[in-house]
């Protein structure tokens, strides 16, 4: 059975180069990869080696220049979340959520319910009403995933949004993302900075090398589901750890592994 | 949360009228208390200047002539009509200048190749002072309400310009690429996103335009009129009238202050969202 007939989303020998007045950068080079439905994928690499530019070709935001983008689902939605909540501050917390929702003309009592549904499930129920600027990171960033929610897509599409929250905060996020995850069932391609992060949330982990970004390992996380707290003190967490940090720190050491969706279909 | 620092694309438009300026909140009926005080130590002041001095009243009239001389001007329906003149003026140049500026501020906001066409123009024309030009716009216009509407007009269109465009660019990128990540037309990108997130900035340009419509107005009608304020000051300087020149002065005041503050009402109302930054001072 070839598993990239089923894949949720394919890239194909991407190639992302963008020039402006201060010369051309090659952002990313011959970069193919893909992602199963429900899958939770989290990609890490070094600064500038084209992870958002990733998310934002697939979100539709950046052109490639070359190669391609398959959804298994022409119709699905890509939900995303920014590294900033980039909320509306004109916007009540509801009004924000809803917005994906007005932008397709839905009927108002569909686009009420849906919204409180998300609020709760991101709870942030009795916020309703405040205003972005009375809001902490933490809820802002609630916001933001709710909004992202709120189209039911099929793929969501995460970009470091933990990033500027403290380390309590950003774990708390996490497993507030891994519930909702678990109870929505989507599949989920999270930038991350934090490898600790990207081990305790994800099923894969892609290792981007620097610039231009190439899939440099895959590294299958082995661990169990439902995902806990606890599991980051287990041995094979720390050997996942080390192998991650080994590969995004030597760089020459780590061969680079072949990402074609054939290579590892077969592997 | 923070919007993203401006992004300037442009060459020309790069200085801009701060949004609402956060009036503090007091209690309304302090606040005329206040008012109230502060005028009548005004009066005072000026009606003991004008007695000490004892100047002659076509100097300095006193208070209490002006008075006079406001309600023999309101009797006659004399002030009413030049007031109500200017005042359709200003309205008409408001009106006029913001269409036109939020229109072409708009487009250039929209179009760096059209701001590196017309922007030396209009950096250009900012750089004649309104008064070097009424004369020519008097001359070729004549002396009725066009060429006074002109002058406003002119005079509200840049300050509106340069805030539509600063507002439009100011417009955080991530909000943009937001809109486009969820496939907003470019209508829904205009009104949900463009239209609220530029109103500050706007709204602050029209409140300057609204006083500087007052300036332009009175200009014109100095220049050559036969109605308005500015006409009424000229005729009231002619005659040694300098009670009457008083009333015109204060009501062309009370005309700008009113316009003014009527802006910031509907700032106030329309950018509740705001609220955070008057509870901040």
């Amino acid at each position: 059975m070839n598993s990239s007939l089923d894949a949720a989303l394919r890239l194909q020998n991407l190639e992302v180069i963008f020039s402006d007045a201060s010369g051309v950068v090659h952002a990313l080079n011959d970069l193919s990869f893909e992602l199963m439905p429900n899958e939770f994928v989290c990609l890490i690499g070094p600064s500038g080696s084209g992870k958002s530019t990733i998310l934002r070709v697939i979100a539709g935001l950046v052109e490639p220049t070359s190669g391609k983008v398959k959804f298994n689902d022409h119709q699905s939605h890509v939900g995303l979340v920014f590294q900033k909540a980039n909320l509306m501050p004109w916007r009540r917390v509801i009004e924000n959520v809803k917005l994906p929702l007005e932008l397709e003309d839905r009927p108002d009592d569909i686009i009420q319910t849906r919204a409180q549904e998300l609020i709760d499930l991101v709870g942030l129920s009795g916020f309703e009403n405040a205003y972005p600027h009375d809001l902490s990171g933490g809820m802002a960033q609630r916001v933001a995933i709710a909004r992202s929610l709120i189209q039911d897509p099929d793929l969501l599409l995460l970009d470091e949004p933990f990033g500027s929250l403290d380390a309590l905060t950003r774990e708390r996020m996490g497993d507030e993302l891994l519930h909702i995850w678990q109870a929505r069932r989507k599949t989920v391609l999270m930038v991350t900075h934090s490898i600790s992060e990207a081990i305790y949330l994800s099923d894969r982990v892609l290792v981007l090398s620097s610039r231009p970004g190439q899939i440099k390992q895959v590294l299958n996380v082995g661990l169990p589901r439902p995902r806990t707290p606890e599991m980051r003190y287990l041995p094979e967490f720390s050997t996942l750890a080390h192998q991650l940090r080994d590969c995004l720190s030597e760089e020459q050491i780590c061969p680079p592994k072949m990402s074609s969706p054939s290579d590892r279909s077969s592997s | 949360m923070r919007i993203s620092a401006p992004k300037f694309t442009g060459v020309f438009f790069m200085s801009k009228v701060q949004p609402a300026a956060n009036q503090q909140k007091k209690q309304p009926i302090k606040r005329l208390g206040t008012l109230a005080l502060s005028m009548s130590l005004g009066l005072l002041v000026w009606h003991l200047v004008a007695k000490w001095l004892d100047l002659p009243a076509f100097i300095l009239p006193g208070p209490g002539l002006v008075w006079r001389r406001f309600l023999l001007s309101m009797s006659d329906g004399q002030l009413l009509r030049h007031a109500l003149a200017t005042l359709s003026e200003v309205l008409a140049g408001l009106f006029f200048g913001g269409l036109a500026g939020t229109i072409l501020g708009y487009l250039l906001a929209k179009s760096p190749a059209l701001e590196k066409i017309i922007g030396p123009y209009l950096v250009a024309s900012q750089s004649i002072p309104i008064v070097a030009i009424a004369p020519l716009l008097v001359i070729w216009f004549g002396p009725g309400i066009i060429s006074k509407v002109l002058i406003c007009s002119l005079t509200v269109f840049f300050p509106v310009l340069i805030n539509t465009v600063v507002g439009i660019r100011e417009v955080p990128q991530d909000l943009r690429d937001l809109m486009h990540s969820l496939r907003a037309t470019p209508a829904q990108t205009f009104w949900k996103l463009e239209v609220p997130a530029a109103l500050p900035i706007f709204l602050g340009g029209l409140r300057v335009g609204a006083t500087l419509s007052v300036i332009g107005a009175v200009v014109g009608e100095l220049v050559g009129a036969d109605r308005g304020l500015g006409f009424l000051i000229n005729v009231g300087r002619g005659q040694y009238d300098t009670a009457l020149v008083f009333v015109a002065v204060i009501t062309l005041a009370v005309i700008a202050i009113s316009l003014y503050s009527i802006v910031l009402l509907i700032e106030t109302r329309v950018l509740s969202w705001q609220s955070w930054r008057q509870k901040a001072l």
